[in-house]
């Protein structure tokens, strides 16, 4: 079991009224409302965190990244990866993910993801994912070549890493007249590669296609399930068995010294209106294009007004009583966490364990009681649930380089 | 009333979807980014005087989607194609908003074969103030609404509550605007200069309350043109042809006859 720390990086220092009163805390949501000075602080919390995770005996520190939104301070997952490069020493650095489609250049980001490997001696864990929607808005990328970009910018980045310069690279979306960067990854054949989504079936597909571990973020349980089936079915497709060294889960958990404290805290996960990305416009979420032609239909009718969000609007309590928010003393975190290893069989978990306005002491004690009090009762679970980790399993890094497979495969797009 | 024949030909490996119909020179129509409506007021009248021929563009409504498409002017050359498999000669160029702008680039690649060219608040060009709406920031219908000056011209042809077939009609026609005219959104940099190649007479018409296209981008058409006269049109939103659609025309048939 790979067990990891997450946190949004919440831009918590802004006035939430301001939010209210504009109608919306994404893209659009006037950055006159930031707050630099608060901005400083917080980062330096933040990175105080991660080292204090590593101190604490965490597996890995899980990074993201997101634009023009409070809800996460992290515009270049990159800035920070190389901070903990250099800050950590022992904890892998796992970026779930960049998002390949708003990199012009992709090459450059192979020289960076090199770059952070080698500074960390070879603890990078280099993630890709397609970005929301509002991400290619903060950006200007066409939504309508997302996933285009996103698998084009994949295969550039891993021959990059694996096939000596120079090349030429004359693809649809990126054209580049001499590769041969001098940097290359540490980690050989290259950086373990992990996909976060959340229900996407083209990604999921996607992933069990390349052999890279799916990370599942905060889906409910069903909803884990339905994925791993269809994880599990394209792996036989193209030969191998699919288990929990694919499987990852990103879960909100908030630990604290007393119930009472650890409830306060957790309501905290809902302060974006409990969105995860902020009050926002459907359409910033789906730009046309960016969604499988597949959900037009039922879209539409929900960008308009006419239709629920299908993800529901369920209260704290809600959320609480059916496990998609955790919270508790250590004791009274473990037993829904149990439950969640026994029904979605996860090799790598992610914990959430703080976001919104939970100070920055509370959040250092949370950190400390999941290192010190929860991770190692989840470690003993998961052993004896035969629950190993990509690195456990010895799992190749991508299907190119499996050793197992069981029948003429489909050669992996 | 004109009898519409609806037809469909292949241009450059795409079925292109029409509809065709009147008696007279002929017009080709370039409907706008949101699409062609059911039926048009403005297409029965052109169809009075003039061989009416109204494309669904590449991607739209019943026409073909062309992966490969990148840009406005790619749609200009398939639509160049189609009236040469048309056997038309010469034809008029009404092009309405976007396709405007299609039509302002199918002047400038054969300057001498264009009868006539009407631009009705073409985008294509960047307004020297203000902006052309970005449409991906507001919903179908918000958008849609914006290109109406008064609310009840949008209702009569849309509805007030539009149907969920016309908003998957908008996703698809606005993911086929970001497909080509993603960046810079809705203009072309060099149209403006290769514009000045174009000497056939050429008439402007703009709505006085224009939401979409600010009426800055007439003038920057106008001084570019070497024939060009500019109508504003008043009390009127982007879409011309939908809100006052005898109003313009009366305009086009006099100007086309001329």
């Amino acid at each position: 079991m790979h067990l990891m720390y997450f946190t949004e990086q919440p831009m918590s220092a802004y006035d939430a009224n301001e939010g209210l009163r504009y109608g919306a805390t994404a893209l659009t949501f006037s950055n006159k409302h930031f707050d630099p000075v608060a901005g400083s602080r917080l980062y330096n919390e933040y990175l105080e965190q991660y080292v204090y995770a590593e101190d604490v005996g965490i597996d890995g520190i899980m990074l993201n990244e997101h634009h023009n939104a409070p809800f996460c301070m992290q515009a270049k997952a990159n800035i920070f990866a190389s901070v903990l490069a250099g800050a950590t020493k022992r904890v892998k650095i796992v970026m779930l993910g960049n998002p390949l489609p708003l990199a012009e250049n992709p090459i450059r980001l192979a020289e960076e993801l090199a770059m952070i490997d080698m500074i960390s001696k070879g603890r990078l864990v280099s993630g890709f994912v397609r970005g929301g929607g509002q991400e290619q808005l903060a950006t200007g990328v066409n939504p309508a070549y997302n996933r285009e970009r996103f698998e084009e910018a994949h295969d550039l980045i891993v021959k990059t890493w694996t096939v000596p310069g120079p090349f030429r690279w004359e693809g649809t979306h990126y054209q580049h007249r001499v590769v041969n960067p001098w940097a290359l990854p540490l980690q050989k054949p290259y950086p373990r590669v992990w996909i976060p989504g959340v229900i996407s079936k083209e990604t999921i597909i996607w992933a069990a296609k390349q052999r890279y571990p799916y990370i599942a973020l905060n889906t409910s349980i069903p909803q884990t399930k339905q994925i791993w089936k269809l994880y599990d079915e394209t792996a036989a497709a193209v030969g191998y068995k699919s288990g929990p060294e694919n499987r990852g889960y990103l879960a909100r958990i908030h630990v604290a010294e007393t119930e009472d404290k650890a409830i306060e805290n957790a309501k905290q996960f809902m302060w974006m209106q409990g969105e995860f990305t902020g009050l926002a416009h459907p359409v910033w979420a789906n730009p046309s294009g960016y969604f499988s032609p597949s959900g037009r239909r039922s879209f539409v009718e929900f960008a308009v007004g006419r239709a629920k969000n299908p993800r529901g609007n369920p209260t704290f309590e809600e959320q609480r009583a059916d496990g998609m928010i955790i919270c508790g003393t250590p004791q009274q975190v473990l037993r829904p966490i149990r439950h969640l290893l026994e029904e979605t069989r996860p090799g790598i978990m992610a914990v959430w364990g703080n976001d919104g306005n939970v100070s920055h002491r509370d959040s250092m004690t949370c950190i400390r009681l999941l290192g010190q009090e929860v991770f190692p009762q989840v470690r003993e679970w998961a052993k004896e649930l035969g629950l190993n980790s990509p690195f456990e399993a010895e799992a190749p890094v991508s299907i190119a380089y499996a050793k197992d497979l069981k029948q003429s495969t489909i050669a992996a797009e | 009333m004109t009898a519409w024949v609806e037809l469909a030909i292949e241009i450059a490996g795409t079925k292109v979807h029409m509809t065709r119909g009147g008696k007279g020179p002929p017009v080709l129509v370039l409907h706008r980014d949101i699409g062609m409506p059911a039926s048009s007021l403005f297409h029965d009248e052109l169809a009075k005087s003039a061989d009416v021929i109204v494309p669904h563009h590449p991607g739209w409504g019943d026409s073909q989607r062309a992966e490969w498409m990148r840009s406005v002017r790619d749609l200009a050359v398939m639509h160049r194609g189609l009236l040469a498999e048309l056997k038309i000669q010469e034809a008029v160029l009404v092009g309405l908003g976007f396709g405007g702008w299609i039509a302002a680039e199918m002047a400038t690649m054969a300057p001498a074969d264009v009868a006539k060219l009407v631009l009705v608040g073409p985008m294509g060009v960047k307004p020297s103030q203000g902006d052309i709406f970005d449409q991906a920031i507001v919903s179908y219908i918000d958008y849609a609404r914006a290109g109406f000056h008064d609310p009840k011209a949008f209702e009569k042809i849309y509805d007030a509550e539009p149907s969920t077939d016309q908003l998957e009609a908008w996703d698809i026609a606005r993911e086929m605007c970001f497909r080509i005219a993603w960046k810079p959104y809705m203009y072309s940099q060099t149209l403006p200069h290769l514009l000045r190649t174009v000497k056939v007479p050429t008439l402007l018409v703009w709505g006085d309350k224009d939401r979409i296209v600010p009426l800055s981008a007439g003038d920057r058409y106008l001084a570019a043109l070497p024939k060009a006269k500019l109508e504003v049109i008043k009390d009127c939103g982007h879409c011309v042809d939908l809100e006052q659609p005898r109003r313009l025309a009366e305009l086009i048939t006099p100007f086309m006859a001329g």
